[in-house]
């Protein structure tokens, strides 16, 4: 029997990796991967919590949370792409209309 | 057998993300991204979630992940930044991440070593997870069903073309 510790921790680490992802990162679209990976982290953390207290909740919060990614990416990704085709490029560098 | 599952599983996932730091093609990236939540699936299947483990395959690595790679075959794809100016954000993003995961284990330490004793009384079977969602949980449900025609409908609006240029 693992302990579910183990899973909270590894939820961590992969929730560590996805911020420093977002930061090194220089193109919306990984970035944008880069938020998929912290959901994820953070739907293994809902579900080991959901072990370790034998409760069915924190299983039910992890379809609401793989439906709100599911909207989250059609958006972002829409977003995304007009912003391809407004300005040619998805670098977050080329991109800088609000620097004063 | 399962604590062998759990490091094998949690080494790919983890150095999946890792892979997707470290290489720069888009394409490969959602590939690696693929592989991690195949693997993420697997270990919701180790924590007696089985129903969960396949909507993740499904929609995650599936659905999710295919969108993304639609996207990348629209955007052509580039070289990054140079690696001089990389390095310094690096540095940075390893900063913050290393402050998060302190600040992480100063706050569940505590927590988490009084939960590893507690056993498992109820299993993710969909007939549970059903009853739940349409008596406890039903309003969140209905929700859900707005929050996925406005994410329909704001897609299709911006991504309309303009009729008059």
């Amino acid at each position: 029997m693992i302990p579910a510790s183990y899973f909270f921790i590894l939820s961590v680490i992969l929730f560590v990796l996805g911020i420093i992802a977002f930061f090194t990162k220089r193109d919306l679209l990984t970035m944008f991967m880069s938020v998929e990976v912290m959901l994820n982290a953070a739907n293994l953390a809902f579900i080991s919590l959901a072990k370790a207290t034998g409760r069915l909740d924190g299983q039910l919060i992890v379809f609401f949370v793989i439906t709100v990614a599911a909207a989250e990416a059609v958006i972002g990704l829409a977003i995304i792409i007009l912003i391809y085709r407004q300005k040619k490029t998805i670098r977050t560098e080329d991109i800088n209309l609000m620097k004063g | 057998m399962g604590l062998f599952l759990f490091i094998l599983l949690a080494l790919i996932s983890a150095s999946a993300v890792l892979a997707m730091i470290v290489t720069k093609n888009q394409a490969y990236n959602a590939l690696f991204l693929v592989l991690a939540f195949a693997s993420l699936g697997g270990l919701f299947g180790l924590l007696n979630a089985p129903f969960i483990a396949v909507v993740q395959i499904i929609i995650y690595a599936g659905a999710i992940m295919v969108l993304f790679i639609f996207a990348i075959m629209m955007i052509n794809l580039r070289e990054g930044l140079p690696p001089e100016k990389k390095r310094r954000i690096l540095y940075i993003s390893l900063v913050l991440g290393l402050v998060f995961l302190i600040e992480i284990i100063l706050a569940a330490s505590g927590r988490l070593s009084s939960l590893a004793g507690t056993e498992v009384t109820e299993t993710g079977n969909p007939v549970d997870l059903g009853r739940l969602l349409f008596t406890k949980y039903l309003y969140p449900f209905e929700i859900t069903s707005i929050l996925i025609i406005a994410a329909l409908v704001g897609a299709l609006v911006l991504l309309k073309k303009k009729e008059k240029e």
